[in-house]
């Protein structure tokens, strides 16, 4: 296991290593770059320009910058944002923490929701109930969230009962500690919805799936011919089991989450990744750029890894090594 | 953009492989003629109800692209001063004093120019007329003609749906930006899986170097969110573009993400195929090795890859509607839904003239739908084995 769990964390580094290869060569061939656009304002010297040209390594061939790059990023540089007048790696460290907090509160919405969904049709099969939540997740496949984000901020907007973006309050210094944690909760119900409500369908019908499943073997027959009571059946003897595939999307979920947020990020101004990553892609900052991407594939490359490690943890069939 | 399908999708599709059209027995003569692979798909697909609705859907859906400018009342562009954020006006049949009439609207008055409100004038009718002369306009970029299906007379306006920030006709952009937002799906997807038929095709094929480099490329693109690849992708471009070579621009991205999943599944489906017997049999015969993996190996994924290319299109579509919606897609003043829908972003917007986002959101969501159903559709009908309904399960 430990040695299994080493192999993977080694395979991470090349597979980063080539996602920024990747955006450094897409960016190389992106059309102008900062500096010109500074260029264009009066209030900036030429000397200025030219020392930041120096600094960034803009006036070597390519092949130094992304060799620069790498150098650097390997000792744990990720370069200075252009448009921030910071170091790539502060501006991330807050969006990637307020992105997992996002994210981690979609996951608690889709598989609070999933699980007694998903068990609750399975016991109910072919019935109504199933019916019904079936055809529901189908339809729900269908609204992107683009929709889904804009129709909860006009419920906001309408309602009053939630804010309509952003993160915190403008009292927030002033809040107590309780205080500040409803805040904050109320202003990542809405998003938390967004983005939770994306894979839930899928979820719910592999729960339901995987019930039925459990439901059909010998064993659970021999729970119910000693005399258990269904409630016990279902919950103690068939559901353990049946949550047991799940536990492998858990991990795949919480990395699909980090994409899903994007949008939900910037409709209701989360300051994620996703949104530092829109406005610096739209000021061409791309060392802020290629740092987001990078992060942005960390989380997603880590969450397949858990998933994979929880599935060995859950499961003794499975065994690596 | 895949990831509402999320990697369970494309394993469950995994299931359809090798439910083979060219594997059906040739029909003998003298022996009772066998069904065709295509009336033995019918006889399945017609037996899911949804997946027939969806079809019809989608082939209205695309003719009335196809003839937006005659359906539409006025072109895409055409903006009206007089009527900015102009609400959707209500067809009536029926007049103040209670005579029938052929259908019309009632002409407005703009009541309060700071609020765009506008109120019905009920002495005025404006009789809806059809075919109607009105502005030029190509169909099918050729023919040039002047009749749309309806319209009112000028100097009076028909907004059925509303108007936008710039008294533009939304039923006119919705029609003309179904051209290209229901389009780059299919454009996109015929790229992307051209390219993954290839490179999965090779790579499980041939196998060595160029098996484990396509794979690491696979591996690498898989790796990046999908979001995040698509917006990073378009810093390829320039930001401001004309918006046919936007067109192009976001097919290209979409296409160049689409390819690697498809590409992993083929190679697996390959690397199963090419140990039977009959690519055996072409071995021996000294069939070119190419000519083998094209003729003889890649025809027995394709029941998969129509299934899978009907299920994708969806995430193209929403791939330009994310685009567009963030600013960087389809640019004004041509119409694409995602840039409607980025009309409707503003908390004023969304309040007072809420009609900005039912609009494009409808027409999405409907046409996600309706591709959704004719997929499954497609799915239980290709592919016997799968239980209706039981697959995605």
């Amino acid at each position: 296991m430990r040695t299994y769990v080493a192999k993977r964390l080694l395979q991470i580094v090349p597979l980063l290593l080539g996602i920024a290869a990747l955006t450094f060569l897409l960016l190389t061939l992106a059309p102008g770059d900062f500096l010109n656009t500074m260029a264009e304002n009066p209030a900036i010297s030429p000397e200025t320009l030219a020392a930041m040209r120096r600094n960034f390594g803009l006036d070597r061939p390519v092949y130094v910058q992304f060799l620069l790059y790498i150098g650097n990023l390997l000792r744990g540089d990720f370069g200075e944002s252009f448009s921030r007048h910071q170091p790539v790696f502060t501006v991330l460290r807050a969006g990637v923490a307020n992105t997992l907090v996002l994210a981690v509160a979609a996951a608690l919405v889709t598989w609070g929701l999933a699980i007694p969904l998903g068990v609750w049709a399975a016991v109910r099969q072919h019935t109504w109930v199933d019916r019904v939540l079936s055809f529901g997740a189908f339809v729900w496949l269908s609204v992107p969230e683009v929709l889904s984000g804009l129709l909860l901020l006009l419920f906001a907007a309408r309602t009053g009962w939630f804010p309509v973006g952003g993160m915190h309050s403008l009292d927030w210094d002033q809040l107590d500690g309780p205080g500040k944690a409803l805040d904050l909760l109320r202003h990542l119900a809405l998003p938390a919805l967004v983005v939770g409500l994306i894979p839930l369908a899928a979820r719910m019908r592999q729960m339901r799936a995987s019930l039925l499943d459990v439901l059909r073997l010998e064993y659970v027959t021999t729970a119910r011919a000693k005399g258990l009571g269904e409630r016990q059946v279902v919950f103690k003897h068939a559901l353990r089991n049946a949550l047991n595939p799940l536990i492998t999307l858990f991990g795949y979920t919480l990395g699909a989450l980090v994409s899903g947020s994007f949008v939900a990020e910037i409709i209701f101004s989360w300051p994620g990744i996703g949104r530092i990553t829109l406005e610096a892609i739209l000021a061409q900052d791309q060392y802020l750029v290629m740092g987001a991407v990078l992060m942005a594939s960390t989380m997603l490359i880590l969450g397949n890894l858990v998933a994979d490690l929880l599935l060995a943890a859950a499961d003794p069939r499975i065994a690596y090594d | 953009m895949t990831d509402r399908h999320g990697p369970e999708r494309s394993v469950s599709v995994l299931g359809a492989r090798g439910s083979v059209a060219g594997a059906a027995p040739p029909p003998t003569r003298g022996a009772v003629s066998q069904p065709t692979p295509a009336r033995l798909f019918w006889r399945q697909f017609r037996k899911s109800p949804l997946g027939i609705a969806g079809g019809v859907l989608l082939a209205l859906f695309y003719a009335t692209a196809l003839l937006a400018p005659f359906l539409a009342p006025y072109a895409q562009e055409t903006m009206d001063r007089e009527r900015f954020f102009h609400p959707p006006q209500r067809l009536h049949m029926r007049d103040a004093a209670g005579r029938f009439h052929a259908p019309f609207v009632y002409a407005t008055t703009l009541e309060n120019a700071g609020e765009f409100r506008f109120q019905e004038d009920r002495a005025r009718i404006e009789p809806l007329r059809f075919f109607t002369r009105g502005e030029r306009y190509r169909l099918f970029g050729l023919i040039p003609a002047d009749r749309h299906l309806y319209g009112v007379d000028p100097p009076g306006r028909v907004f059925l749906l509303g108007a936008d920030p710039f008294g533009r006709d939304v039923l006119s952009r919705l029609l003309f930006g179904a051209q290209v937002s229901l389009t780059v799906g299919l454009v996109g997807i015929a790229i992307s899986f051209a390219l993954g038929l290839l490179l999965g095709g090779i790579s499980g094929y041939f196998g060595g170097w160029v098996d484990n480099l396509v794979m690491r490329g696979t591996e690498l693109l898989l790796s990046i969110p999908g979001l995040y690849l698509i917006i990073a992708l378009r810093a390829v471009f320039p930001v401001e573009l004309p918006s046919q070579q936007v067109y192009l621009a976001i097919v290209a991205i979409l296409a160049f993400i689409g390819w690697a999943g498809l590409a992993r599944v083929i190679r697996g489906m390959v690397l199963s195929i090419r140990r039977q017997e009959f690519v055996a049999a072409a071995e021996a015969l000294g069939v070119p090795r190419l000519r083998i993996l094209a003729l003889h190996i890649l025809p027995n994924t394709m029941s998969f890859v129509i299934v899978a290319a009907t299920i994708s299109i969806p995430g193209y579509i929403l791939g330009e509607v994310f685009l567009s919606f963030l600013g960087v897609g389809v640019q004004e003043p041509s119409a694409s839904w995602g840039n409607m829908l980025n009309q409707a972003r503003s908390l004023r917007v969304l309040t007072s003239f809420p009609w900005l986002l039912w609009a494009p959101g409808t027409a999405i969501f409907i046409t996600v739908m309706a591709f959704n159903f004719f997929g499954d559709g497609l799915r239980d009908a290709l592919d016997p084995r799968s239980l209706p309904g039981g697959k995605t399960a």
